[in-house]
């Protein structure tokens, strides 16, 4: 009785070694799906391409995505406007407050073909996956409800919680006066 | 038996041209290098000749058996004497080896560490999974940054300062020196000095990720003339050839497409710090930190698929057509 007990914890222990499978190379074909988004006509919100849900929400759920955005946040530049996520020259990520709703859609649409107020596009500097690596790791920072992937680590020291340790407004106070009036109050 | 014993001395030709070659610590063409292959020279031929002798003693003492004696227990003072000179022979040799070659490795390795004066300071940045190369000088004509690839001076001390950018590397080249670590939030270094010309090739020595067994360098000694004709060409920005169709397409292609938001290429509006700098790509002998040798064929193939030549790396598929593909091939093969 005693061994089944420990072959069965045994056995329940090794199913949960399940590794995070990394999808190094997308198809052509399959980026080009995924950059057919489907945005409301004021640019705010809308549907992720029906790739996007047959994949699986990669860009939402898989850490190595959240951290390859993560480098890209870096290496294209968005530190000079939003710094780590309290903002700027731009908008702040960290107080949850969305100029254009949190779906990943939107943000997919900021960076894609840039917004009002300076954000300039990327279609012409980032491939299609990278566009949708860097809005999966934005949308954590800013995310109303933790995820269960985090991205990788800060090598530098640490200037605000984990990005995993959302909802990022509760643990911040709402940061700068609003830069636009047209942001609003805090939600 | 004999035939066996034909067999592995025909294989020892085949085992000993291993210790020479581009990357090899046995075939050492610089000082430092040098230095250790003396030390681990020594040290296998004196641990060698000991280890012979003991087994030798082994061997006399088992063959050579004492007769039985009536009183195991008694004492023969004449053979205790002599067991005892033996044992402190045997002890004297011990502590005098390892102390000499303690002492030996001591100033070995530390002669690889101590400043010497230097002629030349080279930058070297280990990224995932390549290396950046910058010669800095205050003459805007001969600062340089290339990768993959570094040219020193034959028979000069090349100050290497190393510096990690994301995770840890090792930088090492085997017949020129020891191996020293790139660390992020820190920069190490390392002198090398090569006393032939040739090329020697390195590679990443610290695990640094899935592509760190493509993280190869190639370090080219050339003499005083060979190098500053080397750094001269290197310093000047681009080729341009407006006279070629394909090349200026491909010259467009690179500059509008994301391209040029990582890469830089000196003498054009492209100028990403992300990845390898491509101002002089075509007189690089081979792309991707040692993964294909350099011909238009290769660069055309790395930029139509690099997540299938090496997957994981940080170059992204950027969509084509196949005339726009050869375009930029023919451009980037332009870049001398």
């Amino acid at each position: 009785m005693r061994c089944a007990v420990y072959l069965l914890s045994l056995a329940a222990a090794v199913a949960g070694c399940q590794r995070e499978e990394r999808q190094l190379r997308l198809d052509p074909p399959l980026a080009a799906a995924l950059d057919e988004i489907a945005l409301m006509p004021n640019g705010i919100s809308g549907a992720p391409p029906q790739a996007y849900f047959a994949l699986g929400r990669p860009y939402e759920t898989n850490a190595y995505n959240l951290s390859q955005g993560k480098r890209l946040y870096t290496w294209f530049g968005c530190k000079d406007c939003h710094r780590d996520g309290e903002g700027g020259a731009g908008p702040a990520f960290l107080d949850g407050w969305w100029l254009y709703g949190p779906e990943m859609v939107s943000i997919f649409a900021s960076i894609r073909d840039g917004r009002p107020h300076d954000m300039p596009a990327f279609r012409d500097k980032m491939t299609t996956e990278q566009i949708w690596q860097l809005a999966g790791y934005i949308q954590t920072i800013g995310a109303y409800s933790a995820k269960t992937a985090a991205p990788a680590r800060d090598d530098a020291k640490q200037t605000r919680p984990a990005e995993n340790r959302a909802p990022a407004a509760i643990l911040f106070d709402p940061g700068p006066a609003p830069l636009h009036p047209d942001q609003g109050p805090h939600p | 038996m004999i035939a066996r014993l034909r067999c592995i001395a025909m294989a020892m030709p085949l085992l000993l041209s291993g210790c020479s070659g581009w990357q090899s610590v046995l075939d050492a063409q610089g000082g430092p290098a040098q230095r250790l292959e003396q030390l681990i020279l020594w040290i296998v031929v004196v641990c060698a000749a000991v280890w012979l002798i003991v087994v030798a003693v082994l061997a006399g003492a088992l063959l050579r058996r004492r007769a039985p004696s009536g009183d195991p227990l008694a004492l023969d003072a004449r053979r205790e004497r002599r067991m005892m000179i033996a044992v402190v022979i045997g002890i004297g040799t011990t502590v005098v080896i390892i102390t000499a070659f303690t002492v030996a490795s001591f100033f070995a390795t530390r002669s690889l560490t101590v400043a010497l004066p230097t002629d030349l300071t080279i930058e070297v940045r280990g990224l995932q999974w390549w290396w950046d190369v910058e010669y800095r000088n205050e003459d805007p004509a001969l600062t340089v940054k290339t990768a993959n690839e570094i040219h020193i001076p034959v028979g000069r001390n090349v100050r290497i300062r190393l510096t990690g950018v994301d995770v840890i590397h090792s930088f090492w080249v085997p017949s020129l020196a020891g191996k020293q670590d790139l660390i992020p939030g820190r920069a190490n270094e390392l002198t090398i000095r090569a006393e032939r010309p040739g090329v020697y090739r390195g590679q990443c020595a610290e695990f640094c990720g899935v592509q760190h067994a493509r993280m190869a360098l190639l370090v080219i000694a050339q003499d005083d003339a060979d190098f500053d004709r080397w750094l001269r060409a290197q310093g000047a920005a681009a080729a341009e050839r407006p006279d070629d169709a394909e090349i200026a397409r491909g010259r467009q292609l690179f500059l509008s497409k994301p391209c040029a938001a990582c890469h830089a290429v000196r003498g054009t509006p492209a100028a990403g710090a992300t990845g390898p700098d491509l101002t002089h790509v075509a007189s690089r002998r081979f792309i991707g930190a040692g993964l294909l040798p350099n011909t238009r064929g290769s660069l055309a193939a790395w930029i139509a698929d690099p997540q299938t030549l090496k997957p994981g790396n940080n170059m992204p598929l950027v969509p084509l057509e196949p005339e726009e593909l050869r375009a930029v091939s023919a451009y980037l093969a332009s870049l001398q």
